[in-house]
């Protein structure tokens, strides 16, 4: 396995920023020990006032053991003014384009590094299409969520439109909030 | 194995629980053909035979095949004979059958990998008036209840009896997760051909990348006849393509959103396969020879492929699940499984258990060990391997 590719026609190497070489070791480290690799992901939500919360997030479990963020993150959850709500965040929907904008990146990211693409300029366009009468309860046959997500790649790398192309298709078949929304899940909900 | 156990003066025997060639007469539908072409099947001492070197055997044939290389070869075949389980003995192993037991200082496992189908765990969720079949089970259309069918999986198995059944009629969708595409023929000789000349055939497991996934690899969407067979070709006789079979709740079946997903990976895949075959051919200084170079096109997906299907409203009555087999190792009593159960092995040698070998699994040595005349050189390397064992 190529560890430290180089761009053809120099000597430079490509660098993504992404240690290509820990993450194929801790895949190697953690087939060995399964249980290592469970992890649990959290967030924590308050609500402020109206539509309007509040989430941070500041650590998770796995490797065994718990984790904290370099800083705890917050997040401002509410919804537009076109929904007589005060708009002091994101609407939730929209967490979700970020959630997978965020992860296809890093995908897209990782596996050009792995495969030696120095990549210059990457932009994520990610739009999802919703019919707002199912949320409004006012059509049951509408669904509440999103009919098609299209996310919409600018690439600026050292790669042919081939090469972009299944750097895009691998990011997919890698990534965690791709199979989230692509593939259903159990959600439990229960009070405390 | 036998013939090279025998060239070997190694004393051996054949245990099989039916007659010759059981699998290929009672768990194969008869229009099943071979995927390889009828010049590759060369064995030990039977060269491939030159009746009809681009025809594709048929399960009949290949029974037939395998009967007549047993007797050629006087292999000491004990029939009827099925193995209950292979523990360690006293000296070397005992092999418990259900005529009686054996003790041998070398084990041979000679099963294959397609013993059992693998059904996932929602089948257990389908409405008892869905008819469930698998691939072992399909004897042909007419065995199959009137209505549509829904055929879970889109490798070899699942196009072709996709296919198969959409040509008798039936209404027909066919759910797909990750595939391997390869065009029947490209450049006017058969994918084979290619696979054989441009050295991927002769992979070896040692070699590759990522082995897990190249011994998990799915079977390539090809059919033994000239007729094309791939998703698009699917399409246009009018099978429904959806999505990987996710979930089934209600009556409903729910297919995952990363259909263009897999197609593309797929396409992508071929592609690449296909332009090392043009630069193979630049290089052997073919490239005359050969009619140009040309893409087939890219699978075409539905502006909204269905995510979910109600089965009664659609009149689906019988779903195929043609979602892969497994080895049946469940006789093996010995440490030789990994956690998900898959038998550990180094090219074949068994891992922890001196003196056992298996054959005829993906990757076992080559992309090669998956097909009949892949044989030939893995039974060569571990007899001579069994024979170092024996202290030969």
């Amino acid at each position: 396995m190529t560890t430290t590719p180089t761009t053809l026609g120099t000597d430079r190497p490509v660098d993504n920023g992404v240690n290509v070489t820990a993450l194929l070791g801790a895949r190697d480290a953690l087939s060995d020990a399964p249980a290592a690799a469970e992890f649990t992901w959290k967030a924590t939500c308050t609500w402020q006032h109206g539509t309007h919360s509040r989430s941070t997030v500041d650590g998770f479990t796995g490797l065994g053991t718990e984790h904290r963020h370099t800083s705890t993150y917050t997040f401002d959850v509410d919804h537009p003014e076109c929904f007589a709500s005060a708009d002091n965040g994101a609407t939730p929907v929209e967490f979700v384009l970020v959630g997978l904008a965020g992860c296809l990146t890093a995908g897209v990211a990782s596996v050009a590094q792995h495969r030696g693409i120095q990549l210059r300029s990457v932009t994520a366009t990610v739009e999802g299409e919703m019919n707002v009468l199912g949320i409004l309860g006012a059509d049951p046959d509408v669904r509440n969520g999103f009919n098609r997500i299209t996310a919409r790649f600018a690439i600026d790398a050292d790669a042919s439109r081939a090469d972009l192309e299944a750097l895009l298709a691998q990011s997919q078949k890698r990534s965690a909030v791709f199979d989230v929304v692509t593939n259903p899940t159990d959600v439990l909900v229960e009070l405390a | 194995m036998s013939h090279r156990l025998a060239e070997r003066s190694v004393d051996h025997v054949v245990l099989e629980r039916g007659e010759v060639a059981d699998s290929w007469r009672t768990k194969r539908w008869p229009g099943l053909r071979l995927l390889t072409p009828n010049w590759m099947l060369g064995v030990p001492g039977q060269p491939a035979g030159h009746t009809d070197p681009d025809g594709f055997m048929t399960a009949p044939d290949v029974a037939a095949f395998v009967r007549h290389y047993a007797c050629r070869t006087a292999a000491p075949v004990r029939a009827q004979t099925a193995v209950q389980s292979v523990r360690r003995g006293r000296r070397g192993y005992e092999v418990r059958t259900t005529d009686g037991t054996w003790h041998a200082n070398a084990v041979v496992l000679a099963t294959g990998a397609s013993s059992v189908p693998v059904v996932p765990a929602c089948s257990a969720a389908l409405a008892p008036s869905v008819a469930q079949l698998t691939a072992q089970d399909y004897r042909g259309p007419d065995s199959v209840a009137d209505g549509g069918v829904l055929v879970v999986g889109a490798s070899a198995t699942g196009v072709q009896l996709a296919g198969e059944l959409r040509r008798a009629g039936r209404p027909v969708t066919l759910a797909v997760g990750e595939h391997v595409r390869l065009p029947r023929s490209y450049r006017g000789r058969d994918v084979f051909w290619w696979l054989d000349a441009t050295g991927v055939l002769a992979e070896r497991y040692d070699e590759v990348d990522d082995l897990s996934r190249a011994r998990r690899l799915p079977s390539p969407q090809l059919v033994g006849s000239s007729a094309p067979i791939d998703l698009a070709a699917l399409a246009a006789e009018g099978v429904r393509l959806v999505g990987r079979l996710v979930a089934v709740d209600g009556g409903t079946a729910r297919f995952s959103g990363s259909l263009r997903n897999v197609c593309a990976l797929a396409d992508l895949k071929m592609a690449r396969f296909l332009d090392r075959a043009d630069a193979w051919a630049r290089h052997a200084g073919l490239d005359g020879d050969l009619p140009p170079p040309t893409r087939p096109e890219r699978t075409p997906i539905s502006e909204r492929p269905c995510l979910a299907l109600d089965l009664h409203g659609d009149g689906v009555r019988t779903v195929i699940w043609a979602t892969g087999f497994r080895p049946d190792h469940s006789w093996l009593d010995l440490p030789v499984f990994d956690r998900s159960g898959r038998l550990r092995h180094d090219g074949g040698v068994v891992t922890d258990a001196p003196g056992v070998y298996a054959l005829g699994l993906p990757m076992l040595r080559t992309r090669a060990s998956t097909y009949i005349h892949g044989a030939a050189a893995d039974t060569a390397a571990l007899a001579d391997r069994l024979l170092a064992h024996l202290g030969r």
